[in-house]
């Protein structure tokens, strides 16, 4: 696992609560307001940043996180330009896990190699990219063996039976539960189904868990990171960006917007196990 | 034939669904496990005799196949060189060659007991195509569609509702064909348990492209035997349109091995490859990832895809299957374009001597001809496949041919 990860999965195990990961797509509404978004995201206390390269025709995405990736593009993102960014957020945040998201046509334009050396020299800690499933580990999966970066495996519903071990089998970093079987920001899992996966899950692997897609309230975000390891919180964030940019709002405004909606994440996640902790006494 | 080529060009895709470089499985974890069970249900069916023969029995006796092969005497007389055959699938049921495919994995799906189809459709005719197995079998339908097509497209469009499907409009990204399959694939991994997807062409992930091609392929097999029997011999080159591909890789497949034929795939080449409007991914685009498979796809420096153009909405994609990819890098077909304009040439030439309304896809291929068929000699032999009638195009062509005094 990359230090940094490893560090912040264990600082949160320490503070008896799960991480927050907090996704947004680079260069969303433009790549100035992206760097001052990622930092607002630190400040209110993110523990781990997914920042997605865009891409014209995401396929595992619902309309929000489709519409932050349009508004990118046409701002003039690139994936050169997403890699910079991360460059400018680790300058800035020398212990921040960073995960590159994305769809690998970008990266495959990009030259496998080239994108990876680049990637990792930007001070990204793993990647997660959509569409390669196992069954493709030769594109990327292979090849980013010889980086530092984790290779993030991608769980869902329907990953079942032998499928699951075979899908972990080169997993790092920690493992992303897909809650639902869907795209982001549409519908929500049930607490039930959500713990039930994540002990299927923990019988296989040794890895941390985080749950992902369908979460958009503090207290849910609360409840499923304890579930596991962690949320990850996109499309309710994006949407945020979204308004702001509707409304011609100042780069500063729609940070303050976007910090304070994960400030309130941020502090249930951590008042959720002070509140469990408390029971526990009794 | 250089020594890097096959001793067979049927052996593709490999076990991993790829052909060379192209296809593959390039999908999301969530719908991995439902490509999987499309696949071992397919290898199951395709050698399942009870199965291929309820398939044989709808063809001939529901599409109305096998279709004819047509000698084309005033066409031929008009090009003025080799002898010009039509294979004529715009007279199956529905009035293209979608049927042949659609049947097939509405067929695969009850046998997966699966009670639900979604589809995507660019013109509707493979939407109308779903909708009518869908009525047949008794089959939940819902088929995605790009906003900007249902306008364009409204006849199709009743014709879906007519039958029972349940038209939506996708909105998302720019609201077209690539779009529309975006929004199916993300329906479908919303509705895992229920749902089948019916891809309309020889795109998508394993094993959609080598699926889809096979039930294409009683196109090529009944012209081989048709042509067998009135000129006794193969032909010496065979021309269809292409947008995705999937009635070009049906007549060319059971030819493959022979290569005394030449083959010719024809791209829509929309305003001109240099205008930058066009949808020849071939000729125009260069390889990368879209749809579950590699393939040329249209796109930018970045890998942004990138709009296609061409005045026939069947042709409008800025893809290919990645079968036609592979044949494109080893040299084994020819693929060329013809443009919007020669299109529409041909779309009134072919109604006036022929008196055959033929699609505006197929139009493309007759564009090509109108250019081949004279370098060649008058014994040569050539088939075209007449993939779909052009009754659907009426509306888009008529104030063209109107404009250019032609009515």
């Amino acid at each position: 696992m990359s230090s940094r990860l490893a560090a912040s999965f264990a600082k949160a195990k320490q503070e008896n609560r799960g991480i927050l990961g907090i996704f947004v797509s680079a260069g969303d509404p433009d790549a100035n307001a992206s760097i001052k978004i990622l930092d607002g995201l630190v400040e209110s206390g993110v523990d781990m940043i997914e920042l997605g390269m865009p891409f014209s025709d995401p396929m595992a995405d619902g309309p929000a996180i489709q519409a932050a990736s349009l508004r990118a593009i046409k701002s003039g993102m690139t994936l050169k330009g997403s890699l910079e960014i991360a460059c400018q957020f680790r300058e800035k945040h020398p212990d921040i896990p960073l995960i590159l998201m994305g769809y690998y046509n970008p990266i495959y334009r990009y030259g496998v190699e080239p994108f990876l050396e680049d990637a990792q020299a930007a001070g990204a800690d793993g990647l997660i990219i959509v569409d390669l499933p196992p069954e493709e580990d030769k594109e990327l999966c292979e090849p980013s063996h010889n980086s530092e970066m984790d290779y993030i495996r991608l769980i869902t519903p329907t990953t079942l039976g032998d499928r699951l071990p075979f899908v972990l089998e080169k997993a790092s970093g920690f493992i992303y539960y897909v809650s639902i079987a869907g795209i982001t920001g549409t519908k929500s899992a049930q607490m039930e189904s959500i713990s039930n996966a994540i002990n299927r899950i923990k019988q296989v692997s040794d890895l941390p868990v985080v749950t992902g897609f369908g979460i958009r309230t503090a207290e849910q975000a609360a409840h499923i990171a304890s579930l596991g390891n962690g949320a990850i919180v996109g499309s309710a964030v994006v949407e945020i960006i979204a308004e702001s940019d509707a409304q011609n709002l100042s780069v500063e405004e729609t940070a303050k917007k976007v910090s304070d909606y994960t400030k309130s994440l941020a502090d249930a996640i951590s008042s959720h196990n002070a509140e469990k902790k408390i029971f526990k006494l009794f | 034939m250089n020594e890097t080529q096959p001793n067979s060009f049927q052996t593709m895709p490999d076990e991993n669904g790829r052909f060379g470089i192209h296809g593959g499985r390039f999908v999301a974890e969530t719908l991995m496990p439902l490509i999987l069970q499309v696949e071992a249900a397919y290898n199951e069916a395709k050698i399942d005799p009870v199965f291929n023969e309820r398939l044989l029995y709808f063809q001939k006796h529901y599409v109305g196949r096998p279709s004819p092969l047509f000698f084309a005497e005033r066409l031929t007389e008009q090009y003025g060189g080799a002898k010009l055959y039509l294979k004529r699938d715009e007279l199956n049921h529905t009035g293209a060659h979608k049927i042949n495919n659609v049947l097939g994995q509405a067929l695969l799906a009850k046998k997966m007991g699966k009670t639900k189809i979604i589809a995507e459709t660019g013109a509707g005719q493979h939407g109308v195509a779903t909708a009518t197995a869908c009525a047949l079998f008794n089959l939940e339908c819902e088929v995605f569609m790009g906003a900007e097509d249902v306008k364009r497209q409204k006849p199709n469009v009743d014709r879906m509702r007519l039958l029972g499907a349940t038209v939506h409009p996708v909105t998302s990204g720019t609201s077209t064909l690539k779009d529309a399959m975006n929004e199916a694939l993300r329906y479908w991994v919303a509705h895992p348990d229920t749902h089948f997807y019916i891809i309309g062409t020889v795109a998508g992930p394993h094993p959609y492209p080598e699926m889809v091609r096979n039930f294409q392929s009683v196109i090529g097999k009944e012209a081989k035997e048709q042509l067998i029997e009135a000129e006794g011999r193969l032909p010496d080159a065979l021309i269809a349109c292409i947008g995705g591909g999937s009635n070009a890789l049906g007549l060319f497949y059971p030819f493959l091995d022979d290569t005394d034929v030449t083959i010719y795939g024809v791209e829509a080449a929309g305003m001109g490859i240099d205008s930058g409007m066009h949808a020849a991914s071939l000729t125009g685009g260069t390889p990368g990832i879209l749809h579950g498979n590699r393939t040329y796809l249209l796109q930018d420096d970045d890998g942004q895809i990138v709009d296609a153009h061409s005045i026939s909405a069947g042709l409008d994609y800025p893809g290919i299957g990645p079968e036609h990819s592979w044949l494109h890098d080893i040299g084994r077909v020819n693929y060329v374009s013809a443009t919007d304009e020669e299109a529409l040439v041909q779309f009134h030439l072919c109604s006036r001597v022929e008196g055959i309304i033929p699609a505006l896809e197929p139009s493309h291929a007759l564009a090509f001809a109108a250019k081949q068929l004279p370098l060649m000699d008058k014994e040569q032999i050539v088939i075209l496949n007449m993939c779909g009638r052009g009754d659907k195009d009426l509306e888009a062509v008529l104030p063209k041919l109107d404009e250019r005094g032609l009515l």
